[in-house]
């Protein structure tokens, strides 16, 4: 079952044809719309008559979430604001946030993006969909909710948290398609079970799981303990939101929706573009975006495409799970956390040495968030009040800066262990490679 | 009449304490008094000790935060009733206590109290002026 067959399988040729054709059209605009694309290829020798077609696409510099940074909020935007209709934002690193902006016809184009997903997961015109991805300025919710209108399912647009309510209205509504992230996915199963209503009261079939990085040994938990088909989708918010890729029913790889982002993997550290099957970062261009195209770039995301065609008849490029991270960006219950953030937090409280770790694990199925500060001679209390104070200033700032809930320990010095080069700063033990 | 104490943080953990008096009995500290307040995560090991310069190096050298804090030192009878007159004594001047732990000598009638208080030097003047005897850090480190 496809939402949009004459695209999702194309044949690869014309494919091309039109990625040229919408790619030659995106630099255009880019070039003539905004300084800073204009500028850096100036910089790098390059007129738009330079880029003939996708074979030109490696000659154009890299965009990184820095040059987003740089650019806060709306430098990077193509089109002037009265166009833009709806404005997104995702945690930054330092506090601003990094903005995208949609114009009418983004949102178009989400919607049909969003609809490929949600119908590569199970979702149809009689289909109810519960939406507990968080709705706000986090792409997750709103854009699943477009998508699922857009195919005509009955939406309940219940957004995330209130886990009991989410099962009663899951049980009363009758809710057959689920869209969350996979650890909450896990945690609404675990509360069914421990709640003790029978299977046979819902009528839950498909789930529809991302913002995260997962496992296979996570979905079959999943699918087992929920008795549903699970897929992966994947997407980022700099590019679009969800709806950059998506897992069909053969669960081998997101198709990625290539009539509008092209994808490329690089070597991270060398830039250069690397063969099909090859591991390395994961680089995009939207052709097709107008609030906020971007040109390749940089998602720090690692992981490998495959061209092999697929069973499902989509002719899409499939990506692998995401492998990694270039950086030090960790997702935690869905909420990117840098390891810098809880660097400024601690110099700023000012009463703590900057030797600190995260440890993130995974209990219960939901992330856990370890952080430990080392206490000096400088900072260290004979009094256990005013260091148990201490610990509770942090852990409220986590709190308010990342809206997370941490359990901040008190080390002591040397425990955490410093390293010639880079510091090593986080302590993964999720697992979320592993099979 | 105060007395310095030597307080180090250490984490909640087997063998962390062994790690510290390993390294006070390697570097001939003779401790008089010790005691810890303990959390979920982490301890504050509190004591008396001779050659209490020698004493914070060493634990400094070995890696540990470590601070001294002025303590008050007292004797008070060993019998029931000992310790609650100079409590009573100190709640009537409106001295709250931070903590306190006790030592109780061989061979004594009496019985070692120490406590930290917010300001030590009133303290001490109640309690002497109570008859309470405080004693010197001398007197302590020879314990």
């Amino acid at each position: 079952m496809y939402w949009n067959q004459a695209y999702e399988c194309m044949e690869r040729s014309q494919l091309e044809a039109l990625q040229s054709e919408r790619l030659i059209n995106t630099i255009q605009r880019v070039y003539y719309n905004v300084p800073y694309y204009r500028n850096e290829m100036q910089k790098a020798g390059l007129t738009p008559e330079d880029i003939k077609g996708i074979e030109d696409l490696s000659k154009l510099p890299f965009t990184t979430k820095q040059d987003l940074r740089d650019n806060y909020p709306y430098g990077l935007f193509a089109v002037p604001l009265s166009e833009i209709v709806r404005i997104h934002a995702s945690s930054g690193t330092t506090g601003k946030p990094t903005v995208v902006g949609y114009t009418r016809q983004d949102i178009a184009t989400w919607s049909e993006l969003m609809a490929r997903t949600l119908t590569c997961g199970g979702t149809r015109k009689d289909s109810v969909i519960q939406i507990a991805y968080g709705y706000g300025l986090f792409t997750g919710g709103l854009g699943a909710h477009y998508g699922a209108e857009r195919i005509g399912a009955s939406v309940i647009p219940i957004s995330g948290g209130n886990t009991k309510r989410q099962i009663m209205l899951m049980e009363d509504f009758g809710t057959t398609v689920l869209a969350c992230t996979p650890s909450y996915a896990l945690y609404i199963a675990e509360t069914i079970k421990e709640m003790g209503i029978p299977r046979e009261n819902f009528k839950l079939k498909y789930g529809i799981f991302g913002a995260e990085p997962w496992t296979e040994a996570m979905r079959r938990e999943i699918e087992e303990k929920l008795q549903i088909s699970a897929i992966d989708i994947y997407g980022l918010s700099e590019v679009i939101g969800p709806g950059v890729a998506s897992e069909c029913q053969c669960k081998q790889g997101l198709h990625i929706f290539e009539d509008h982002f092209i994808p490329e993997i690089i070597n991270p550290d060398t830039g250069e573009v690397l063969p099909a099957g090859s591991k390395g970062e994961l680089v995009f261009t939207t052709i097709t975006k107008e609030g906020l195209p971007v040109i390749r770039y940089r998602t720090r995301d690692i992981t490998s495409l495959t061209y092999e065609p697929c069973p499902c008849g989509r002719t899409h490029v499939r990506m692998h799970k995401v492998l990694g991270r270039t950086d030090d960006m960790l997702i935690i219950r869905g909420v990117n956390v840098f390891p810098s953030q809880i660097e400024s937090l601690l110099i700023e409280i000012g009463e703590t040495e900057p030797h600190y770790m995260l440890v993130v694990d995974r209990v219960d199925n939901l992330d856990n968030l370890e952080v430990w500060v080392e206490v000096s001679d400088r900072l260290f209390s004979d009094e256990v009040r005013r260091l148990e104070d201490l610990n509770r200033k942090i852990t409220h700032e986590i709190q308010s800066t990342l809206g997370l809930t941490a359990r901040v320990k008190l080390v002591e010095p040397k425990t955490i262990a410093r390293s010639e080069g880079k510091a090593k700063r986080v302590i993964d033990k999720r697992n979320l490679q592993g099979g | 009449m105060l007395v310095k104490q030597i307080s180090v943080f250490i984490e909640n953990k087997k063998g962390k304490l062994a790690e510290i008096t390993r390294v006070l009995k390697d570097h001939n500290v003779d401790i008089s008094a010790i005691s810890i307040a303990d959390t979920e995560n982490f301890g504050i090991l509190r004591m008396i000790a001779n050659n209490q310069e020698n004493a914070v190096k060493c634990i400094r050298e070995a890696g540990y935060p470590v601070n001294t804090t002025e303590v008050i030192a007292i004797e008070v009878p060993d019998h029931p009733g000992g310790l609650h007159k100079v409590l009573e004594i100190l709640e009537q001047r409106g001295i709250s206590i931070e903590y306190l732990y006790s030592f109780v000598r061989a061979k004594s009638e009496k019985a070692l109290i120490l406590f930290k208080v917010e300001n030590p030097e009133t303290a001490v003047e109640t309690l002497e002026g109570s008859g309470v005897k405080v004693l010197s850090d001398r007197e302590v480190y020879e314990l």
